[in-house]
């Protein structure tokens, strides 16, 4: 199953290779990582979704809190969060079949950021369902270039995914 | 604002004396220059090897022998990347070691500079934790850090990469500030509820094993460890870096367990109801086959890393926490137990299934290790490098103080065993110390010899001399249709190579020889290489197969 971290980091030169290098040495498999600076500007915060059971999980948790520059793991899969993704889309788009991408950007409240002579560049936000579906509605147009974020997530409501004291969490530390 | 001005340099050395270093083991060249002139007026003592992989076996040597961190010091691009073994063996063994390197200035990172190697990056998958210093200010910092990080939790190496112009600039120097390390914390005490669930899994136990590795020595909880064993009465088996975490003569020690273990601590492992792991891994070759591993037991482990827990076998009680501490809470709680069956059955398996070899009158390993235990009464620091040499070091050497057995389990470097012996000889230098060799890894750093005999340092090697690089030789005889692929040796004339250092030189062919030459090399001032020439066709017996259960030995 996969599985959301939330990870907070110290901002420091080289963090990044550390956090990489470790999964790869452990064979651990990443789905996708998104990383950038928090309120804190020593600190980043990571959301990395691994697949895995919850076995090989709790390694990669364990393994990634071994990592001096690595202050704090939540495995918030379980709780209630929220997570989008960022999508930019370049779609072909001859003048006869604007119209209908246009309808298509506006069914899933996308926004064209460029227009080019045969192209129409398309931004997405959302969750992995919504980002799915765009792509697939824009694909029979043919899509020249696609770029994703990865996503981000936080937990939904007071609690703050980054000091929330989750069991596993505890486990962990 | 007054205040003293100091070189990067100057500050590095001020902060590792604040650490309580006096010993660096190092090499030269051209980018450490300004920490070398530094050292020139310092009252840090510098052991100069004769290649940075000696320098840092032999911190890592100093380190395992007297519990303090060692520090290495090399040069940048091949100064640095000659110390990756050395950090990767302290890495897989848990040793306290902090490793300087020059580096190129600043403004050269990142150009492929004359002798620039990334060895932050290189090294990344084997230290704890590395800093490249970016500004001789943070140096007090980083130093104050890289001990701390070195020395609490589960030890390692720590790297300081040091830029020639960070080391050569000068700054006002100020007091270190404190430590930044928000990320890093290590639990001592072990949570009582699982302390009290251990108790209660051992009370109710009739045939508890203890598992005791590297952990017990490393925190010093040999006399814990005693108290619970015999409290208990139950037997302990030690892996390879545990050794002399438990008195080897002990009617309860086993010895070593796993793939050259003794059959009796196998079986026990096997057999037992409840399997008490301290300070100890799950190594592979420990193990044998997972699936055949304490099959009918409970699993009780006690580490300060919680990523040992659960990373090979399931457990039933993790405790996470140092080791002596949570045998001290243990035995806050735990009963007497008597269980006399379970120990009238393990006397039964020790008395049926001794180690042994065959004793035909020629000149046999095993006889030579059991020799040096005799002549030194067990008393000596016993290093060693990696083959057949060490495993029967590890099986007939009782090793009955922790420190005192210090060999490359991990990683299984060969060429370890001299430069430790160095370090540790440095460390404890009233005391015999040992390396026991084979003929292939002696020359692995046999440079180091120079080193010894420069320093005055009176290290004994003693090479069981088969002519081969005997436990490949042996895989090669078993799992290989005796297809003897590239482990025939011909050696240099070892007594004349020892003369040419400046060491004393013996050869031993016939064990009447053995004590004489032994005596001969203790009494000593000098540093000796004893040529034992022995029976090549010799293997290390008992034996698990590669990925077999530890119960269903060979030999
Ligand atoms: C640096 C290194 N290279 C290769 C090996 C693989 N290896 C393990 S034991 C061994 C043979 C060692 O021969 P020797 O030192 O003569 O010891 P013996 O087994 O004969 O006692 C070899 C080549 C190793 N452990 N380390
Ligand atoms: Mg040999």
């Amino acid at each position: 199953m996969r599985h959301t971290l939330a990870v907070t980091v110290e901002n420091n030169p080289g963090v990044l290779t550390r956090v990489a290098g470790l999964f790869s040495r452990r064979g651990f498999n990443i789905d996708s990582l998104a990383v950038g600076r928090t309120e804190n500007p020593r600190v980043s915060r990571m959301t990395i979704i691994v697949e895995g059971d919850d076995m090989v999980v709790e390694q990669v948790a364990k393994q990634l809190h071994k990592l001096i520059d690595v202050i704090k793991i939540s495995d918030i899969t379980r709780n209630a969060y929220v997570d989008r993704e960022l999508v930019m889309i370049k779609v072909h788009a001859e003048p006869s079949a604007r119209a209908e991408i246009m309808q298509l950007v506006d069914i899933f409240r996308a926004r064209i950021v460029d227009v080019g002579p045969k192209t129409l560049t398309i931004e997405v936000t959302g969750d992995e369902g919504k980002i799915d579906a765009i792509e697939l509605s824009l694909r029979p147009f043919g899509i020249k270039e696609l770029v994703r974020t990865g996503k981000i997530a936080m937990l939904r409501g007071v609690k703050n995914s980054a000091k929330n004291n989750s069991q596993k969490e505890e486990d962990v530390k | 604002m007054g205040g003293v001005k100091l070189s990067g340099a100057e500050i590095l050395l001020k902060s590792l004396q604040a650490e309580g270093v006096d010993t660096i083991f190092g090499y030269p060249g051209g980018q450490a220059l300004p920490i070398y002139d530094a050292l020139y007026d310092s009252d840090i003592r510098h052991i100069l090897t004769r290649h940075e992989q000696g320098a840092a076996h032999a911190a890592d040597g100093y380190a395992r022998a007297t519990g303090r961190p060692g520090v290495c010091l090399a040069t940048s691009g091949p100064g640095a990347t000659n110390l990756v073994t050395g950090i990767a063996n302290a890495y897989m063994d848990s040793v306290p070691m902090v490793a300087i390197t020059g580096q190129v200035s600043r403004a050269l990172l990142g150009r492929d500079s004359f002798q620039e190697a990334d060895i932050t990056g290189i090294t990344l998958p084997i230290t704890k934790h590395s800093y490249l210093v970016e500004d001789p200010s943070e140096l007090g910092r980083i130093v104050k850090e890289a001990f701390h990080l070195a020395t609490t939790g589960r030890p390692g190496p720590v790297l300081i990469d040091m830029p020639k112009d960070v080391s050569s600039e000068v700054i006002n120097y100020e007091i270190p500030g404190e430590m930044q390390l928000p990320g890093y914390s290590s639990v001592k005490d072990g949570d009582l509820g699982l302390v009290l669930e251990a108790a209660r899994a051992i009370a109710a136990s009739m045939r508890p094993v203890i598992y005791a590795g590297g952990g017990v020595v490393i925190s010093g909880a040999h006399k814990e460890l005693l108290a619970l064993a015999e409290l208990l009465m139950a037997p302990v088996c030690n892996t390879l870096l545990g050794m002399g975490g438990f008195p080897g003569n002990h009617p309860l020690s086993l010895g070593m367990l796993g793939m050259h273990g003794t059959k009796y601590a196998n079986y026990a492992v096997c057999e037992c109801d409840l399997l008490i792991a301290i300070g100890a891994r799950f190594d592979d070759r420990v193990t044998g086959k997972l699936e055949t591993f304490a099959p009918e037991a409970k699993i009780i482990h006690i580490d300060i890393d919680p990523a040992e827990i659960g990373k090979n076998v399931r457990v039933d009680i993790p405790i996470v926490g140092d080791v002596k501490r949570v045998l001290c809470q243990l035995l806050e709680v735990l009963q007497p137990g008597l269980r006399e069956a379970w120990r009238d059955r393990i006397q039964a398996w020790k008395k049926e299934y001794p180690l042994s070899y065959c004793d035909n009158g020629r000149l046999k390993p095993q006889s030579i290790i059991r020799e040096i235990y005799n002549i030194t009464e067990g008393a000596a620091r016993v290093t060693t490098e990696v083959g057949q040499h060490q495993m029967w070091t590890a099986q007939y050497y009782s090793f009955t103080k922790p420190r005192s057995f210090i060999t490359s389990g991990g990683l299984g470097t060969m060429g370890f065993g001299l430069p430790a012996a160095i370090g540790v000889q440095v460390g404890c230098p009233d005391e015999v110390v040992f390396d026991i060799a084979g003929d292939g890894s002696i020359q692995m750093n046999i440079q180091e010899l120079c080193t010894a005999v420069n320093y005055e340092l009176p290290v004994n090697v003693a090479i069981l001399d088969n002519g081969v690089l005997g436990m490949v030789r042996q895989w090669q005889e078993l799992f290989y249709n005796r297809r003897y692929s590239q482990t025939e040796l011909s050696n240099p004339d070892f007594v004349k190579l020892a003369e040419a250092y400046g060491a004393e030189g013996i050869r031993v062919t016939k064990p009447v020889e053995v004590a004489p030459a032994l005596e001969q090399a203790i009494r000593s001032s000098k540093p000796v290489m004893i040529d034992f020439v022995v029976d090549r066709e010799e293997n290390v017996m008992p034996m698990v197969p590669p990925g077999g259960s530890i119960g269903k030995m060979l030999g």
